[in-house]
């Protein structure tokens, strides 16, 4: 919509596949985000089933057959980061929450925004193609190493490897379309009143994010690029036989690769902060202190890419100095864990869905933590790395930030999204269902790896020493858990459809919170605020023993909290 | 009427400024929005190239005598020629500026089409080399022929320059339909001392691909100039 017909109601086409709210936005990336989170579950479940019963018919999609299971494995990794990872945490949430919780109306760019879902969506249905053309979908795993990706005569991939890159490269345009958007928004649009202290954590968060994903994947397009060339034309980049040098490929991959980590997780512990410090009834613990270690964070890990390039034949000596950043990075994430515990400490908890999913995130991203330092050490990396034990570690980091996170969001802004609340008894099911299913699908898989099982064998019977009951019982394990899991999201399903309809009304606060977006009404309607609001306070005050109530929204007039200033607004520093 | 702007004003009625958008308050914070979106877009572009760059040092640092070889083939003097018509662009794009800040509309469109002409030109001369390297067989692929001691590697380095230059010559082509668009809306009056934003941000862009020229220019075309002159 231009900027002039904001008053009238615009038609079905306009509202829904053509607009510039945001908000509309926000939710076709999280809708989108979830309707590809069925394929990558889908493609899950066969080459698992194939993992547990190696060579037996898998209902619904038959035989798999090896490459079958190499397209199976790379399409789950890549559509589960960057079509449900990325779109949810960053396009949906960002899109949704920023400008409602900084007071504005939209984005600073609403027609880059319509753009940049609309590139998001092109990017879903060429990769979606792929699945269909002559060859099948790409095999070289998620990270696409050359020299196997670089040449169909190696990949039998001829038209699946280049949709791959060519979904993976629109994809990237459209995030970084965005990514201009959110840090545009924040730095231009906030409230009056608002300073940068006073920005919700989940927004500094994502912002963090965007800036770490600009500034890390143009070196993974530039690489792509040349892969491409070496794909189409046939250019030899990454081709050992003619000079070229397949480890520059993984080094700008991972360049990208190990920020894109960070920027996945910042948003997810934004989400997890917003949750905690709302069902704590507690002041957010060291707000400044979260800021500045996300920061941290996230300058760190630019330094610690080659991590991942352990067995590739680097220098040793680079080695230890990767393995000392990666080492180094974790310390300012287990202190935004530690702010996240103290924020609980004393609090009057209360075990809302959201809630729980916001303590799990806690405690399953811990195991993933730890595990990785068995990773990120170079000398016991040559031992763990391709085997499941990797596969363990990362899901124990990526399950919490793609799906808890997620969840926790989910259920926490669904009132606002939708102006219904969701169903409490089945969102615990649900909750209690997926976390036990996880812990019992992964855990085993930390003991297959150590016990040498290679992550990117489709079949362990000519392995004899891999064969063993044990071990099959393990895996076999793993997927019945896998199997219970994918069960338990029915249930969330049946929830969030069911509450879209029927769930009970929400008024415009349900959870009694403090930030922007609960000003508005459920739902918010085009333009998000009957008169804008002005920013008076932080947005974590909580139970601050002067008031009756125990919670203090950011704007509602009065005398701000910390230093008894004068009631009215705050300098006001837009444009500034 | 779900609201945009400060209380009391009405952001679809006759009382502010055309240019101004319903989600902003003021022209300023409309103009800080839009510089900070191009900038941040530009530093994407820099990791962009900084990429390339990186296989660029790669390779280079690994074969040398291919670079200074397959660099000699490259001709200096259109080369050159390109450079100075690339940097008289960055003059007439921030006269074009200067005179949008003014409020000088025919200076503006006439500064602007210069502008064009100047990257026209650029992209014409591009061409031209393209062309003679198509002849020679120098395009990289299954017909690449190169007479030489390190032809494999020499490859390479046409690789890297096809994939530099024609990158680089795809963000001018973006360039010189962005200023048409620009050019038209300053024909038609669109800009004035309070509004020139479009022409200021287009401004910065295409002073960004003049500077990506500056480092292709020495990188690719004069490896070991001096050396073999000497």
């Amino acid at each position: 919509m231009s900027a002039h017909d904001a008053g009238r109601d615009p038609g079905f086409v306009e509202k829904y596949l053509y607009s510039t709210d945001h908000k509309t936005i926000g939710l076709q990336y999280m809708l989108t985000g979830m309707a590809m989170a069925l394929i990558g579950a889908f493609t899950v479940y066969v080459f698992r089933m194939q993992a547990a019963y190696p060579g037996s018919s898998v209902p619904l999609f038959g035989r798999v057959a090896a490459a079958d299971y190499n397209y199976l494995v790379t399409m789950h990794g890549t559509i589960m980061i960057f079509w449900v990872a990325m779109p949810v945490l960053i396009g949906g949430f960002g899109n949704y929450l920023i400008p409602l919780m900084l007071g504005c109306d939209d984005m600073v760019f609403p027609r880059v925004n319509r753009l940049s879902y609309q590139i998001f969506l092109l990017s879903s249905v060429v990769l979606v193609a792929s699945f269909f053309v002559p060859g099948g979908p790409f095999g070289g795993a998620w990270t696409a190493y050359p020299p196997l990706s670089a040449n169909s005569a190696y990949s039998l991939t001829p038209y699946g490897s280049t949709l791959w890159l060519l979904a993976v490269a629109l994809e990237f345009v459209a995030f970084l379309l965005g990514g201009i958007n959110f840090i545009t928004t924040t730095m231009n649009s906030r409230a009056p009143g608002m300073k940068m202290f006073d920005i919700p954590i989940v927004v500094w968060m994502i912002v963090l994010a965007s800036v770490l994903f600009m500034g890390s994947v143009g070196p993974l397009v530039a690489g792509a690029v040349m892969l491409l060339l070496d794909q189409v034309v046939g250019t030899g980049f990454y081709d050992p036989s003619r000079g070229g040098d397949p480890v520059l490929w993984q080094h700008l991959f991972w360049f990208f690769g190990h920020p894109e980590v960070y920027v996945l997780l910042l948003p997810a512990m934004g989400i997890v902060a917003e949750v905690m410090t709302v069902f704590a009834r507690k002041k957010l613990f060291a707000y400044r202190t979260i800021v500045y270690s996300a920061v941290g964070t996230g300058i760190i890990s630019f330094f610690v890419w080659a991590h991942h390039q352990f067995v590739a034949g680097i220098d040793p000596r680079m080695a230890s100095l990767f393995s000392v950043t990666t080492l180094i990075i974790s310390i300012p994430v287990a202190e935004m864990f530690f702010v996240y515990i103290a924020t609980l400490y004393g609090g009057s908890i209360r075990l809302t869905t959201p809630m729980l999913w916001a303590l799990a995130f806690v405690a399953e991203f811990l195991l993933g933590g730890v595990t990785g330092i068995f990773l990120g050490s170079a000398g016991s990396d040559i031992y763990f790395h391709d085997t499941y034990f990797i596969v363990a570690h990362f899901h124990y980091t990526f399950f919490p930030i793609a799906f808890i996170a997620a969840f926790a969001g989910i259920t926490f802004w669904f009132p606002k999204m939708f102006g219904r609340m969701m169903d409490e008894t089945l969102g615990k099911v649900h909750f209690w269902g997926t976390i036990i299913t996880f812990n019992v699908c992964f855990l085993p898989l930390f003991v297959t790896g150590t016990a040498g099982d290679h992550r990117r064998v489709f079949d362990y019977s000519g392995f004899a020493e891999l064969a063993t009951p044990q071990m099959q019982n393990l895996r076999i394990l793993a997927t019945w858990a896998l199997l219970a899991m994918l069960a338990f999201q029915v249930v969330f399903l049946v929830n969030f459809v069911y509450s879209l309809f029927k769930g009970e009304a929400a008024e415009a606060n349900p959870w009694k919170a403090n930030t922007l977006e609960w000003l508005a009404s459920s739902p918010p309607p085009h333009g998000n605020f009957e008169t804008m609001p002005v920013v008076y306070r932080g947005p974590y005050e909580y139970s601050v023993p002067s008031r009756d109530d125990d919670y203090w929204p950011q704007y509602e007039p009065g005398d701000t909290a910390d230093d008894g200033a004068p009631s009215g607004p705050r300098s006001v520093e837009q444009g500034a | 009427m779900p609201n945009g702007i400060v209380a009391g004003a009405d952001p679809h009625g006759h009382g502010h400024h055309p240019a101004l958008q319903h989600h902003f308050q003021t022209l300023d914070q409309q103009h800080e929005a839009s510089t900070l979106g191009m900038w941040v877009f530009l530093v994407t572009e820099v990791m962009f190239f900084g990429g390339l760059l990186m296989a660029y040092l790669l390779y280079r640092v690994w074969y040398p005598e291919a670079w200074a070889e397959g660099s000699l083939d490259l001709d200096i003097r259109l080369g050159g020629f390109n450079t100075v018509v690339l940097i008289a662009s960055s003059l007439t794009m921030a006269l074009a500026v200067r005179a949008a800040q003014t409020g000088a509309q025919r200076a503006t469109v006439r500064w602007l089409l210069a502008t064009m002409v100047l990257g026209v030109t650029f992209l014409g001369v591009k061409v031209i080399e393209y062309a003679e390297k198509f002849e020679l067989h120098h395009v990289p692929g299954a017909n690449f022929v190169y007479e030489g001691p390190h032809g494999r590697q020499v490859e390479i380095f046409f690789s890297l320059y096809f994939g530099l230059t024609g990158l680089h010559a795809l963000h001018m082509i973006i360039g010189v339909g962005l200023l048409s668009v620009i050019t038209w809306m300053a024909s038609r009056g669109r800009f004035s001392t309070e509004w020139y934003t479009p022409v200021e941000i287009s401004g910065l862009y295409w002073h960004f691909v003049d500077i990506v020229w500056i480092f292709l220019f020495p990188l690719l075309y004069l490896v070991d100039r001096a050396h073999h002159f000497a």
